[in-house]
């Protein structure tokens, strides 16, 4: 396999009050052209410092990344970044967030004309085109979360990274935003990664999985292939065994390999008493 | 976008026209209208009862009946004064043109008009005045601000410096401004007055810090996310600071920048009383010292003029930040 991104022996220290912490230990990961690869483990397991790595925001304490042949030393627009909680310029039009990153990307080698046509484009792409000259607070979350992906497609990452993309969305917008981005997908190529919570997303949408298990000295658990073939189909694939079986590895890993094993705080009586009573 | 539109606060006062008022627009216009006329008749009676008890060396304290009088004696004085500009300067054209008959070799020389200035011409002053020194102080303040917020070393730095004279009185500073101003400004031919620019020197260092330190906080809280999207597109310094930094510390600029307005009116006034610099402060102060029986209503209206022309000021900056700021929650009051 040619890999297009590789993370070899990628581990991470923080430096906390108390001593450092180590978050990653050797953390291996081969990634091909075109791939959609999720990351997929319990919260706090360092799934967003493994893509903050990949994204040159964070530095690795030990180990490193190389894309293309290049090792990853800043963040750049090469690997553009879909932030969770969408991060546009509040006092930005959608079309002049997307603009920002398109001038910004392209200013050497696009004409005025064509910047515009580009950023229309894109908007156009992730079904944004109706509300290109609305500002962030004037447009849903979905919409939001929306601009963010036509903002990191228009720069034409060579991997496009997402930290819960769709992690504060309903069910039912989320599932609309899913399908736009399978579609993006099998239009475009790009290679992708994205961190999820949510089993069923993360077998619909990958090619990989990737599951990481608990922290601290968190690291790569099992890589599960899902082998059912694209294009994919939400209601179709309820049945079929292949994505059911592939669910239950991961749900396995999950609940049963890797469960948290954090009892839950003891409440005494007065203070649930109290909380009751506020609510 | 600057939009004009009808302002919903009227939409009672079009209902009331009409005819047709609902219980939510009576309310309005209760809240809008029928409480504040309320508050402000149960102030003036307690005014008129409070003044009639109180026996000055210069007479019985002015009620509002007497200070509305001396408002009517401002404005007439002021009407009068300006009357006999005009005629001076008409006197002036006349004897020149009546002398250049009989010597036409003649260089006319003219005078100006040197009357004493009237209420309004002193609030003119100090409008001028205040403005002048909120202009400097932000010029400083501002980019200073956005410096500091940037650069922790600089913080480090300044901060102990702010600390100290941020609490500083502006009576503190007018000696001190005083005497500068004279020692450096010598000018044979000045274009504005000392006393302008002491008032104005005090007006700006006093009003400088909430704008100095609005900034630098605006500018340190700017979103770690919007950071990121702005290393990821991989901005220089420039562009990030005028992409990304200025417009959202523009809030907190915009707060400060209104305190710092009501701070240099304040401080105006003080600093003309004391230096006896024309403007406002310098009237009562006059009228203090001349202490006649009219002096306190006159200066009652000075006051409430002052009052006015603060709250007009702090108005005139609100609609300035809703017009300019992109957070319409940070511009509601
Ligand atoms: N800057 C930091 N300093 C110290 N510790 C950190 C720092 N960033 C992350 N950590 C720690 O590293 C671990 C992994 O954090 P990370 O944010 O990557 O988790 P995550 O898998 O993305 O969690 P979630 O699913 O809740 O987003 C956590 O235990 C966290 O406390
Ligand atoms: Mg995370």
């Amino acid at each position: 396999m040619k890999a297009l991104l590789e993370l070899s022996n990628v581990g991470m220290q923080f430096d906390t009050p108390k001593g450092s912490f180590e978050a990653l230990k050797d953390v291996n990961l081969k990634i091909a052209d075109g791939e959609f690869v999720s990351l997929i483990g319990h919260s706090g397991c360092g799934k967003s410092t493994v893509l903050n790595i990949v994204a040159g925001l964070l530095h690795s304490t030990d180990g490193g990344v190389i894309l293309d042949k290049q090792e990853v030393t800043e963040p750049g627009p090469e690997r553009a970044v879909v932030f969770q909680n969408h991060s546009l310029l509040p006092w930005l039009t959608s079309f002049e967030n997307v603009e920002l990153a398109v001038k910004q990307v392209f200013k050497k080698t696009k004409s005025r004309a064509e910047i515009r046509d580009w950023v229309e484009h894109n908007l156009e792409l992730v079904h944004m085109a109706h509300a290109m000259h609305k500002k962030p607070d004037e447009i849903s979350g979905g919409m939001k979360q929306r601009v963010g992906i036509a903002r990191a497609l228009a720069m034409q990452p060579q991997v496009l990274l997402m930290d819960e993309p769709f992690g504060a969305l309903d069910a039912l917008t989320r599932a609309h935003l899913q399908d736009s981005l399978m579609e993006i997908h099998a239009q475009l190529g790009t290679t992708v990664i994205m961190i999820t919570h949510d089993v069923d997303e993360a077998v619909l949408l990958s090619d990989r999985i990737v599951m990481m298990t608990n922290g601290p000295s968190a690291t790569i658990g099992e890589i599960l292939d899902v082998k059912v073939p694209r294009p994919r189909d939400r209601l179709a694939l309820a049945d079929d065994p292949t994505f059911v079986r592939c669910r239950q590895q991961v749900l396995q890993f999950l609940y049963e390999k890797q469960r948290k094993v954090e009892p839950l705080p003891k409440r005494t009586d007065a203070e649930t008493g109290a909380v009751r009573k506020r609510a | 976008m600057v939009t004009l539109t009808f302002p919903t606060w009227m939409e009672p006062y079009r209902a009331l026209a009409t005819g047709k008022v609902s219980r939510d627009q009576w309310q309005a216009l209760m809240r809008q209208l029928l409480w504040p006329v309320l508050g402000i008749g149960l102030f003036l009676l307690l005014w008129q009862f409070a003044a009639q008890r109180i026996d000055t060396s210069l007479g019985q304290f002015p009620g509002p009946a007497q200070v509305w009088e001396q408002a009517g004696n401002l404005v007439s004085e002021h009407q009068q004064s300006r009357e006999r500009e005009v005629a001076f300067y008409e006197r002036q054209e006349k004897y020149i043109a009546a002398r250049l008959q009989q010597q036409p070799d003649w260089e006319p020389v003219t005078r100006d008009y040197t009357g004493a200035p009237t209420f309004f011409d002193q609030i003119g002053t100090s409008l001028i005045t205040v403005m002048s020194g909120f202009l400097l102080a932000s010029m400083i303040a501002i980019p200073l601000g956005i410096v500091i917020g940037l650069s922790s070393t600089v913080h480090a730095a300044v901060n102990p410096l702010v600390q100290l004279f941020k609490p500083v009185s502006p009576l503190a500073w007018l000696p001190l401004v005083t005497m500068v101003v004279s020692a450096l400004y010598v000018s044979d031919d000045p274009m504005v007055s000392k006393s302008f620019l002491t008032s104005m020197f005090t007006v700006s260092l006093c009003c400088l810090w909430p704008t100095l330190m609005n900034t630098a906080v605006g500018v340190t809280s700017v979103s770690q996310d919007l950071t990121n999207v702005s290393r990821v597109l991989r901005l220089n310094a420039l562009s990030h600071v005028r992409k990304i930094v200025l417009p959202s510390a523009l809030p907190m600029m915009f707060t400060g920048l209104r305190l710092s307005l009501g701070i240099a009116w304040m401080v105006l006034i003080a600093a003309e009383m004391l230096a006896q610099n024309p403007g406002l402060g310098k009237f009562v102060w006059d009228e203090f010292q001349n202490g006649s029986s009219q002096s306190l209503g006159r200066i009652m209206v000075a006051v409430i003029v002052i009052g006015l022309i603060g709250f007009l000021l702090d108005r005139l900056m609100l609609m300035l930040q809703r017009a300019l700021v992109w957070d319409k929650a940070s511009a509601q009051r």
